[in-house]
């Protein structure tokens, strides 16, 4: 008795959220079936689902007219490079805070962070300014810059959160095998740290990938990402739906991939380790 | 039960001045003196401070500096000290308290759509049930949609008048489809920005959920407390601290969206949050003075915000 009643709970909490659940994800849904669409049949009334002939074709248009492999190359640079720029950075300091914390590392990590909360409008045109006196303007390397500044604080938080679980007895036991510092840091912490620093990237290069605040305000022809490539399509000629899926698709699908495996450093990672 | 509960209120009284067992060998080697060790890590940390001292004090100082001069580099350029002049009149303009209005309604609308519904979210996926892994993955992919992309679509694919989805359901009951960005354009915002933010607010909130002792929710279960009052009584204070760090921190995000509100309306019918007022002074009318004045209220305002959260990470530090 008690047993039927459990399960036809849990089967109506499965019904639920999967309406939930999926009521959430259509629009994304949505956007992934119109890419396969032709343009007449995108807009087509009343709208069809499942049942229309699928083409690849507006995937093939989005790259020839748009050169769409240029903005994904500046993307995956400016993501990547800006990630792994501030993991060499983050590493050395966030080693030192955890294994050897002085009175105040905690004030200097609270500092690191206050300044992420630095909104980017109030210093948007001294940043701009000087990136046009550096030449940086709507470069790669002043966007790897930029985004590499605005995300190092996360990073040094997430790389101490996972160095603090490092236990100290291990180190202890290298010193006393007369380890020096640096073989410390390369053959033992690294190799210990690998996962840490592993998720700390993903979530990291997610973040990267999808800010939208600098990339649109820095980057003109050259160096836009994928963000500006596709606020391009915010005033389009003609019918667009259907390419204008396709090239959001092509953008958002790399990162959907790796998000979902990144889901639980996510919330130590973007709480700061307030929640874990 | 009762002797856990003590006991982990000594250990959240004594945290602070009991030395955690990872850091001994540490202080051992302060000591001891191995002045070597404190040099290196001073050094390893150095790149990092230095960098991010250099990020916020350059820019912070020259937008201070800039807001107190009027400053029009296509019209004329640098035309001397004004004071306060640009305080003053960023908050007297006629675009301002609109503009403090519109971030408010959309802050606040944001925070409390994606809040209440987080928390019941999270509720339903902490619930028995079958694939809550496949669940877990639909509600939060919205997050990694980057938001031109998700404002872009929602703005033809779902909102446009003629063609979006919405115009159809619209129609399909009869209605006439409303033209969402010009008559419902904050509404519109709302709903754009709480869909990115929602996966943020109930995966966290989850998080929190699963760390609920599931024994005090069946001794009250047994004890004949009906669901709404273990809810309220039990699960509610629970996620008190979550609540209280996903608002923080999304009102530090929320303050600054920008690229929703840069493809669909453009700062138009009452969109225009303060973020996007600054914005449209420094980079479309190139007043930088005036802007500059603006930024520095913005820097004010988040860090109201910071504040308060900082205190919560801080006290998470020594736990």
């Amino acid at each position: 008795m008690a047993r039927a009643i459990t399960s036809q709970r849990k089967a109506l909490n499965t019904a639920l959220a999967w309406g939930v659940g999926l009521l959430i994800f259509f629009p994304i849904l949505w956007t992934i079936l119109t890419s396969f669409k032709t343009e007449a049949q995108a807009i087509s009334d009343p709208p069809v689902f499942l049942f229309f002939d699928w083409t690849l074709e507006n995937y093939s248009v989005v790259q020839q007219r748009s050169d769409y492999g240029r903005f994904l190359w500046n993307s995956i640079i400016i993501a990547g490079g800006s990630t792994i720029l501030g993991i060499i950075i983050a590493v050395p300091a966030a080693w030192s805070m955890a294994f050897v914390p002085s009175k105040r590392t905690k004030d200097i990590l609270l500092w690191m962070l206050s300044t992420k909360m630095l909104p980017a409008v109030g210093v948007l045109y001294p940043i701009y300014l000087i990136f046009i006196k550096l030449g940086l303007l709507d470069t790669k390397t002043g966007l790897v810059i930029v985004l590499m500044l605005i995300n190092l604080p996360i990073i040094v938080w997430m790389l101490y959160t996972y160095f603090k679980e490092i236990p100290g007895e291990i180190l202890e036991a290298a010193r006393m095998d007369g380890a020096t510092l640096r073989e410390e840091v390369l053959y033992i912490l690294t190799p210990m740290a690998i996962p840490g620093i592993a998720s700390t990237l993903l979530l990291n290069v997610i973040l990267a990938w999808n800010e939208a605040f600098w990339t649109l305000n820095l980057t003109a022809a050259k160096a836009a990402p994928l963000t500006a490539f596709i606020a391009s399509y915010s005033s389009p000629e003609g019918l667009f739906y259907a390419k204008l899926s396709a090239a959001s698709t092509m953008a958002i699908a790399p990162i959907l991939i790796l998000g979902w495996f990144s889901q639980k450093q996510l919330v130590s990672g973007l709480t700061f380790g307030a929640v874990k | 039960m009762a002797t856990q509960h003590s006991q982990s209120a000594d250990r959240l009284t004594m945290a602070p001045p009991a030395p955690k067992p990872e850091s001994q060998p540490a202080a051992a080697d302060h000591q001891s003196g191995t002045k070597h060790a404190r040099t290196a890590a001073r050094l390893m940390m150095a790149p990092a401070v230095i960098l991010l001292l250099g990020w916020m004090l350059v820019p912070l100082t020259m937008t201070l500096y800039f807001s107190f001069k009027k400053f029009l580099p296509l019209r004329g350029g640098d035309l001397g000290w004004v004071g306060f002049d640009n305080y003053v009149r960023f908050v007297s303009s006629s675009a301002f308290w609109p503009s403090v209005q519109a971030t408010l309604v959309i802050v606040g609308g944001v925070l409390a759509i994606t809040v209440v519904l987080g928390v019941l979210l999270a509720t339903l996926l902490n619930q028995p049930m079958w694939g809550r892994g496949v669940v877990r993955i639909l509600v939060i992919a919205p997050f990694f949609v980057m938001p031109t992309v998700s404002a872009l679509v929602w703005k033809n694919m779902f909102m446009d008048p003629v063609n979006g989805l919405l115009a159809h359901v619209w129609r399909a009951f009869g209605a006439e489809p409303l033209v969402w960005l010009t008559e419902a354009s904050t509404q519109s915002i709302i709903l754009i920005v709480s869909w990115q933010w929602l996966p943020f607010a109930t995966l966290i909130l989850l998080t929190a959920i699963q760390s609920l002792d599931s024994e005090q929710l069946e001794a009250a279960e047994m004890d004949g407390a009906p669901p709404v009052k273990r809810f309220a009584y039990i699960t509610l204070p629970h996620l008190s601290r979550a609540i209280t760090v996903v608002l923080l921190i999304q009102t530090i995000f929320l303050l600054s969206i920008f690229a929703e509100i840069f493809v669909t309306t453009q700062g138009a019918f009452g969109t225009k949050t303060l973020t996007y007022l600054i914005f449209q002074r420094v980079l479309e009318s190139q007043n930088i003075g005036l802007g500059s004045a603006g930024g520095v209220y913005a820097i004010i305002l988040a860090n109201i915000v910071a504040i308060f959260l900082m205190r919560i990470v801080g006290k998470n530090l020594d736990a």
